[in-house]
């Protein structure tokens, strides 16, 4: 029997079947749901790329430079190839002609040095880890052994490994073009009047080491041909800019490729990128007309994923007496490692606007020198530049206070933007849209029990305590949220900034989002959902959200900079708008209303004044059905929006961290930390909770465990997890946190961007508590990661002399080796 | 993790085990005896081994298992480190193992690594060796020849290399109870709760009715290419009024430890220089030694 489709019927029958469930009176909007897909994410019984199996799929395994610098004059792949399950071997003289070069998005400035990249070595290996054969296998076993059969003889260069010295005249050059790759200056008001005469000037040195993004998903890549047109599955944070990047670079059509992000583990930056592998993969799927899956060991990520950070800066900070700044001068040596990657040259620059932090000033001085050395190229790592910057600031600040005799928290009130001046432009030119430092400090404070602390720290110093007590403060700001596009295209960047969503009320009055953002473990199926029952008045769990696949998502600029919030979630609340304002229009037709008489309330068009109304869902069946629309109205409840805002997200707070520092063994342990973190309106605050705790980890991290070594013949040798060391729960103390919530003006949800807030923020709090526990030692810096054995080479190496119970057997300066190996 | 191709045997008996690598040998075979995994697999993922086979006891239950034995508390090689941290009779009558055995890696390593694997690897970053050491433990080992004893001290000749001869399986260790009086500590410094050890200290030991210390037993992780005993200090330790440190500064304990270093040749590595492990030895000496007193 055909039945004839019937709205009232329909909605009858899912009445029935109690799939429409009751809108919750509760705002979704603040609320700290726990996160829908955390149960597929935690088992892994999801699309990991590494969990997807296509037919007849080979496995690709790339043999790896032993050496940071070398002329490859040959390479033999042929007993390779004879190999049981081997399908091919090739080298990069091989797929030379095809493989075209890697894509660098942001040329910084007019004459910069872009050497071409190829993804597999052809002539010259510059970094260690880099491609320079390959097997594709029957499984991934076979690839591997096969590796071993593959002869590459090598001609040693000089590997270039020290920044300054690479700069010098007659230094080995990683390319023909030199070691320089750009070098680019930044300014405003008048610097030198700012430091001629002044009272005083804080002038210091500070390594940013490099640093080993650990993404718990290892990258992961499967590329797969139907002959004309791909699909590339890859565990990145960019599918649509990989596609767009990937048409460009290799010929594919854009209309032929599909690229897609399955459910990723985690990035941080590290795979915001256009890899070797990733084009590697379509190409040999292009040749062999196979799927080819490839998925790294950690070992390999640690040599061949972007490493972060690494710079040499210099910071000025004239100041007077009575603590104001008068000025910053800040010279920067970037280091690119051998090539430009999607971001590099641009990773230190997002930091140039960020060295005067919250801070008001007549002048800013910034030169950026982009070098070249024979390591793995560094690109964007979870705060990019901002990290590095606001170490830099806050440390100098700490500094001046000490310098002045004053508290530190004192002098950063005397210069901070206060709260009556926003919106502010700052000396690096950008508007500050909103903030109250003054809010988050007082809050801080007293949650630290800072007075409580500064007393303990003065007894501990009076007696001697061989276990010495340091507090840091660190007052941030930040620039996230990468657009708007028009800002972007002023720095020379080579995309826009806007992001797009597409909502789709489906006939039973269920949501689709689809968003342009592509969430790594940021919990965007949450948010967007709690954004879109809000807006459409629909339950939580009636939206789904959509992403990461460009034949669904078509439109996106993808998810890094702290932006999917703030551009991404503000665009899905756009969308749903839109589809609100269509759904008003068949409310007010059906009920022979005006539209300007139907008000909106918790999924109920209304006829004012009057019980008459519809349900969304129910307007959803009735757009479905179509009997009975507007004039000219289409059939349909979807909207799409594309939202590009006028200005950067500008998260602040305040972290206060106390580290109780064993002067006998350099050990030291954070006793208490504090963070009041200024994020704008909240949509879920667990998962801003989530994004704090993870950020400050991170930053810990930098600040007491992590970073890249080299030894002098260029090898990388933390090539493991015993070698290179995050923090674990067990290494982390119980942060406390809260927020003040001053809302972004320039977004209509409030937001301001949380994911990178918390890495920025930590990393000078941990380093100025330890400074300022060892300061009356005589020790006034501790370089990064700040180790047991550099806090007691410190202390040893200091001038003060401290009674002998806190100094027990300083070693003599000849049993002190040169610190082993370049950095 | 990928390694290299090998064989894999999983003998029924020690019996078995043992003419196992008895032929290899004969056969000239690179073979390795797998117990839990803890530093072997992890030498195969990174390819830095290449074994033609493995020979797997992990399911020789007569190698497994904890012992009162009078004098002295059996351990058997293939105990995993969570059950001897939990076993009573360890824990009464050998603390020092427990609790230096409650410092390895981490819980999900503790769940499969072995007492005997990590005496068997003779890494002297590992926790248990120099506990073996400080002790005077008995490592049984057989072969197809029979069976042997080696005490601790001939135990560990060199890095990675114990004195077990090819087709040699070490079944068990005996750990003796040093009796009444004792205090035991074992002091781990390390960077990250499940790193290595950049320095241990073992430290056992007795104090006398008058409250001095008549006898102290020190073993140092990660100060050498072995375990090594720190014997200078052990001397200087005899005869210690230890007391806190008193109003004039002095600190005997201290000075007693201030040659804890004495004889060792410390690595270097990432995470430490020679001098400042000396360093390191001299104070954690000073501290296992003021836990273990109480």
């Amino acid at each position: 029997m055909t039945e004839q489709l019937d709205a009232g019927l329909v909605a009858g029958r899912i009445a029935e079947s109690g799939q429409v469930s009751e809108p919750s009176a509760e705002r979704e909007m603040g609320r700290a749901r726990r996160r829908k897909e955390d149960a597929r994410l935690v088992t892994g019984r999801t699309m990991w790329t590494d969990n997807i199996q296509l037919p007849g799929m080979l496995y690709v395994a790339f043999l790896r430079s032993p050496m940071a610098h070398a002329r490859i004059t040959g390479v033999d792949v042929s007993a390779a190839r004879s190999l049981p399950g081997v399908v091919a071997a090739y080298s990069g003289r091989d797929l030379a002609e095809e493989q075209g070069s890697l894509p660098c998005a942001w040329p910084v400035t007019e004459d910069i040095v872009i050497p071409d990249h190829p993804p597999m070595a052809v002539d010259e290996v510059r970094y260690p880890g880099e491609a320079v054969a390959c097997v594709v296998a029957t499984d991934r076993y076979r690839a591997a052994d096969a590796l071993e059969a593959i002869a590459v003889d090598y001609e040693p260069l000089d590997p270039v490994l020290d920044m300054t010295e690479a700069l010098a005249e007659g230094a080995p050059k990683v390319h023909e073009a030199g070691n320089r790759a750009f070098t680019w200056k930044f300014a405003g008001g008048d610097i030198d009047a700012a430091f001629r005469d002044a009272p005083v000037v804080i002038d210091r040195a500070y390594v940013q080491q490099r640093l080993i993004p650990t993404a718990m998903e290892p990258r992961a890549v499967v590329a797969t041909t139907d002959g004309d047109g791909f699909t590339l599955y890859s565990a990145t944070q960019i599918p649509h800019v990989l596609r767009v990047m990937l048409a460009m670079t290799t010929g594919i059509p854009e209309h032929k490729l599909r690229v897609v992000a399955p459910d990723v583990g985690g990035g941080f930056g590290s795979k915001l990128q256009v890899t070797a592998e990733e084009v590697l993969a379509l190409l040999l799927a292009r040749r062999l007309g196979r799927p080819v899956k490839w998925t790294e060991s950690r070992s390999e990520g640690n040599l061949t994923v972007h490493h972060g950070r690494d710079q040499l800066q210099r910071i000025a900070v004239a100041a007077d007496r009575d603590g104001r700044i008068r000025g910053v001068r800040v010279e920067l040596l970037a280091d690119m490692g051998a090539y430009l990657m999607l971001v590099t040259p641009g990773v230190p620059l997002l930091g140039a606007f960020m060295y005067n932090g919250i801070y008001k000033m007549d002048a800013y001085d910034f030169t950026c020198t982009g070098v070249f050395t024979t390591k793995m190229p560094t690109d964007a790592y979870r705060g990019a530049g901002r990290p590095e910057a606001t170490f830099a600031i806050e440390r100098a600040v700490d500094e001046l206070a000490h310098e002045l005799g004053m508290d530190p928290v004192e002098v950063r009130r005397r210069n901070w933007i206060t709260r009556e001046e926003f919106p502010y432009t700052t000396i690096a030119g950008l508007t500050y849209d909103s903030g109250d430092y003054e809010a988050a400090t007082e809050k801080a404070l007293a949650m630290f029990g800072y007075d409580g602390l500064r007393a303990e720290q003065a007894d501990r110093r009076e007696r001697h305590d061989p276990v010495q007590l340091g507090i840091g403060v660190s007052t941030y700001t930040e620039m996230c949220g990468l657009a708007p596009s028009r800002v972007l295209g002023s720095l020379s960047y080579g995309a826009g900034g806007w992001e797009h969503a597409a909502v789709r009320l489906l006939p039973t009055g269920k949501v689709e989002v689809v968003t342009g953002t592509s969430p790594h473990g940021q919990g965007h199926e949450t948010a967007w959902s709690q954004i879109a029952a809000d807006a459409l008045g629909v339950p939580f769990e009636d939206v789904s959200v959509l992403h990461g696949d460009t034949s669904v998502a078509h439109r996106g600029m993808d998810t890094y900079g702290s932006r999917s919030l703030v551009v991404g979630g503000v665009a899905v609340l756009a969308a749903c708008e839109k589809v609100k304002e269509r759904a008003r229009e068949l409310a007010a037709h059906l009920m022979e209303a005006s539209a300007d008489d139907v008000e909106f309330d918790g999924g109920r068009f209304r006829v004012r004044g009057t019980d008459e109304g519809r349900t969304i869902q129910e307007l959803a069946l009735a757009a479905f059905a179509a009997h009975d629309l507007p004039g000219g109205f289409e059939p349909r409840l979807d909207a799409e929006a594309t939202f590009d805002p006028d200005n950067f997200s500008f998260p602040h707070g305040t972290h206060l961290c106390a580290v109780e520092v064993d002067t006998e063994t350099g050990r030291c342990a954070i006793r208490s930390y504090v963070a009041v973190d200024d994020v704008g309106s909240v949509v879920n605050p667990l998962i801003v909770e989530g994004q704090v705790h993870g950020g400050i980890a991170q930053g810990v991290g930098q600040a007491l465990f992590e970073e890249a070594v080299h030894d002098a013949d260029g090898n990388l040798v933390t090539t493991t997890m015993a070698d290179y060391l995050i923090p674990s729960a067990a290494d982390l103390p119980e942060f406390t946190t809260d927020r003040t919530e001053t809302p972004a003006t320039s977004n209509p949800l409030g937001v301001k961007g949380v994911g990178e807030a918390g890495t920025i923020a930590s990393t000078p709090a941990v380093v100025n508590a330890i400074a300022d526990a060892l300061r009356p030692y005589g020790v006034r810096d501790v370089r990064m990661p700040c180790t047991p054995e550099r806090i007691w080479r410190a202390l040893a190496e200091a001038e003060v002399t401290v009674p002998a119970q806190s100094r027990a057997a300083v070693p003599s300066t000849s049993e002190i080796a040169p610190e082993g190996g370049a950095r | 993790m990928i390694p290299a191709p090998f064989d894999y045997i999983r003998p029924a008996s020690v019996e078995d085990a043992c003419r196992v690598l008895a032929d290899a040998e004969t056969a000239g075979d690179e073979v390795k005896v797998l117990a839990g995994g803890q530093s072997l697999l992890p030498l195969l993922r990174l390819r830095l081994a290449y074994p033609s086979a493995l020979v797997d006891l992990g399911r020789l239950p007569e190698l497994r298992g904890v012992a009162d034995r009078g004098d002295h508390v059996y351990i058997g090689a293939l105990t995993t480190h969570d059950e001897v941290m939990r076993s009573g009779v360890v824990r009464e009558h050998v603390p020092l193992v427990a609790l230096a055995t409650a410092t390895v890696a981490d819980p999900a390593v503790r769940h499969r690594g072995t007492f005997g694997g990590s005496m068997a690897h003779a890494d002297p970053a590992g926790d248990l060796p120099a506990v073996a050491l400080a002790l005077d433990c008995v490592f049984v080992v057989r072969s197809s020849d029979g069976e042997r004893e080696i005490p601790a001290a001939e135990f560990f000749v060199d890095y990675l290399e114990p004195a077990l001869e090819p087709g040699e399986v070490l079944l068990g260790v005996r750990v003796p109870k040093l009796g009444s009086g004792w205090g035991f500590h074992y002091e781990k410094f390390h960077r990250t709760a499940q790193a290595w050890a950049t320095v241990g200290v073992a430290a056992a030991v007795r104090r006398g009715d008058g409250g001095t210390i008549e006898e102290a037993r020190i073993g140092l992780t990660n100060m050498g290419p072995t375990p090594v005993r720190a014997r200078v200090t052990e001397v200087a330790l005899r005869g210690v009024a230890p007391s806190p440190s008193g109003s004039n500064g002095s600190d005997p304990l201290r000075d007693a430890c201030a040659q804890a270093d004495a004889g060792t040749s410390p690595p270097a590595d990432l995470h430490a220089r020679p001098d400042y492990r000396r360093h390191l030895a001299r104070v954690l000496t000073r501290r296992a030694v003021g836990a273990a007193l109480g």
